[in-house]
């Protein structure tokens, strides 16, 4: 094994291990923080692949934007430690988890490997490859989540408006 | 490949050597600088075989000492892991951010070119926007460990406070980053060695006769993107008149009110670090980072045609001090602002990020868009 794939697996490991901890902790800001380095660790999976922009802007939206309001919120209405587990919820989780486990074995042992594997070139993952095929080959798609998310927006400013 | 390893050591020390220090000496520099602005004394108690040196030993050796040897207290109700977790991701984003500044253009050394540069990432800025945002970890987490509604409501404030100005700083580089079309650091300062002259096209006669001969810094091409970055990178070290996180008149010391000793010299050496990394940006940004005015490579080329040649050595060693200047100027205005202005009312210092920062970010964006397509 050479040295990156050690890497990958010790990472693996730990993001694993991080992902168990957001479920199985009891104390909520500690699931956040578990879910905050599970997200760093993605990140570094996503350097380690030759695509730096992507793992930056994991950490940059995810990491440290999404999750510093996610904290925000959690600390402001402080949920007590001890909420009881739901049963219902338990049930419907654990099936869920376990059809895409199911699929996700299924695929796998098929046994094909990858359609034709490209070797990452020197430009691979770049700002500017990215921003180009962002505003070329995949323009309209990027429209479409650009007025989703002013709609959020405005849906927020509306929600937030006091009433007169 | 040895070499290589322990030159890249070398140079991140280097750099984590004279940030921390720089990060000191400010430590001295705001309490005397602060005496000297409001006419009082300042620091002048401790002394070793009676001498003062201006505050120094005070400031440099009692202080820190204290500190160190103080008792590090852990609210008994607090999160004892967290509470000493959040000083150290303070601090530590604060020293990291500086890996891709550039302090100098390349050292060339026999046949070994050396890039003046700690880390040389391609996504450069992209890299220090996402260390700035995990840095908020370090206030919240802190705020929420030490199990105190004062420092919860700093935390708090802290929190919205820099993801506001996040927004607005990261909308204000853009400018700089179309002028001179990457997200490399150590490329923006280099495209900064140009002449204005030299950007605009043939046809703009009248701009290149007035102010051809000025050096193609970010001030001169992008001056609202300045205002407005640096602007945001005060407002993200928290001080005055930013520092409603800490707001000593109402929350006794926010998020760190529950730390001690060691623990809050960290969150402290954090906040000096932020600004020397503050100073580093707006130098590498806006003032042509480590560029002296016409020196070139190989010497002085002054826009009247006349030329001084210097060796290769000479050069780096004039860009290094050139940066050093840089920084250490912008570490003094910014500890000068913090002492000449009184500080924002919370929903004023919201109001000024999101309603006049962003929307003028934003219209810089747009007018520089246009200005580039014009003279293309």
């Amino acid at each position: 094994m050479d040295t990156s794939a050690v890497l990958f697996y010790v990472i693996s490991v730990f993001l694993v291990l991080s992902s168990l901890m957001v479920v199985f902790l009891r104390n909520v800001v500690h699931c956040a923080l578990a879910l905050v380095v599970a997200l760093f660790l993605i990140a570094v999976l996503f350097v380690m692949l030759h695509a730096p922009m992507v793992g930056v802007l994991q950490v940059l939206v995810y990491a440290g934007a999404i999750m510093v309001l996610f904290l925000f919120v959690i600390m402001f209405l402080n949920p007590t430690a001890s909420e009881p587990r739901r049963k219902l919820w338990w049930i419907f989780g654990s099936v869920a988890a376990l059809l895409l486990a199911g699929g996700l074995a299924a695929l796998l042992s098929n046994g094909e490997a990858p359609a034709n594997p490209v070797a990452a070139t020197e430009m691979f993952g770049s700002p500017e490859m990215l921003g180009k095929s962002l505003f070329t080959d995949f323009v309209l798609p990027f429209e479409i989540a650009s007025v989703l998310l002013l709609v959020a927006i405005i849906g927020a400013v509306v929600l937030a408006r006091r009433e007169p | 490949m040895i070499v290589d390893i322990a030159i890249v050591a070398l140079k991140a020390f280097l750099v984590l050597f004279m940030v921390l220090n720089l990060a000191g000496i400010l430590g001295w520099v705001e309490r005397k600088g602060s005496a000297l602005i409001q006419d009082r004394i300042g620091a002048n108690r401790a002394s070793v075989l009676g001498f003062a040196g201006m505050g120094l030993v005070n400031t440099l050796i009692a202080d820190p000492l204290k500190f160190l040897t103080k008792e590090d207290f852990i609210p008994p109700q607090g999160d004892k892991l967290l509470h000493t977790l959040a000083p150290c991701m303070a601090l530590f984003t604060a020293l990291v951010t500086f890996a891709v500044i550039p302090f100098g253009d390349v050292l060339v050394l026999g046949d070994r070119v050396i890039n003046l540069q700690v880390a040389n990432l391609n996504i450069g800025i992209l890299y220090v926007f996402a260390m700035g945002s995990l840095g908020v970890y370090g206030i919240v987490i802190g705020a929420w460990a030490s199990n105190n509604k004062f420092s919860l409501l700093g935390g708090v404030r802290g929190s919205a406070q820099m993801i506001s100005y996040e927004v607005a700083m990261g909308l204000s580089v853009i400018g700089v980053l179309m002028v001179f079309g990457t997200l490399e650091l150590q490329e923006i300062a280099r495209g900064q060695g140009t002449l204005i002259r030299d950007m605009l096209p043939e046809s703009a006669h009248f701009l290149k006769s007035t102010v051809g001969w000025l050096p193609a810094w970010g001030i001169f091409l992008q001056p609202l993107a300045f205002l407005l970055f640096f602007t945001a990178a005060v407002a993200e070290t928290k001080r005055i008149p930013f520092d409603l996180p800490e707001g000593e008149s109402e929350l006794v010391a926010g998020y760190h009110v529950e730390y001690s000793g060691g623990k809050f010299l960290m969150f402290f050496a954090g906040e000096f670090a932020e600004i020397v990394t503050a100073a580093g940006l707006v130098t590498t940004l806006f003032f042509g980072g480590w560029q002296v005015p016409y020196l070139m490579r190989d010497g002085f080329h002054f826009p009247w045609g006349e030329t001084l040649l210097l060796p290769q050595l000479a050069v780096t060693v004039l860009q290094v001090a050139a940066f050093t200047l840089k920084v250490i100027f912008f570490c003094w205005l910014q500890i000068l602002l913090r002492w000449s202005v009184p500080r924002f009312r919370y929903d004023q210092v919201m109001r000024l990020g999101w309603k006049m920062l962003l929307p003028l970010a934003l219209l810089n964006v747009i007018v520089t868009a246009i200005v580039i397509i014009f003279l293309q």
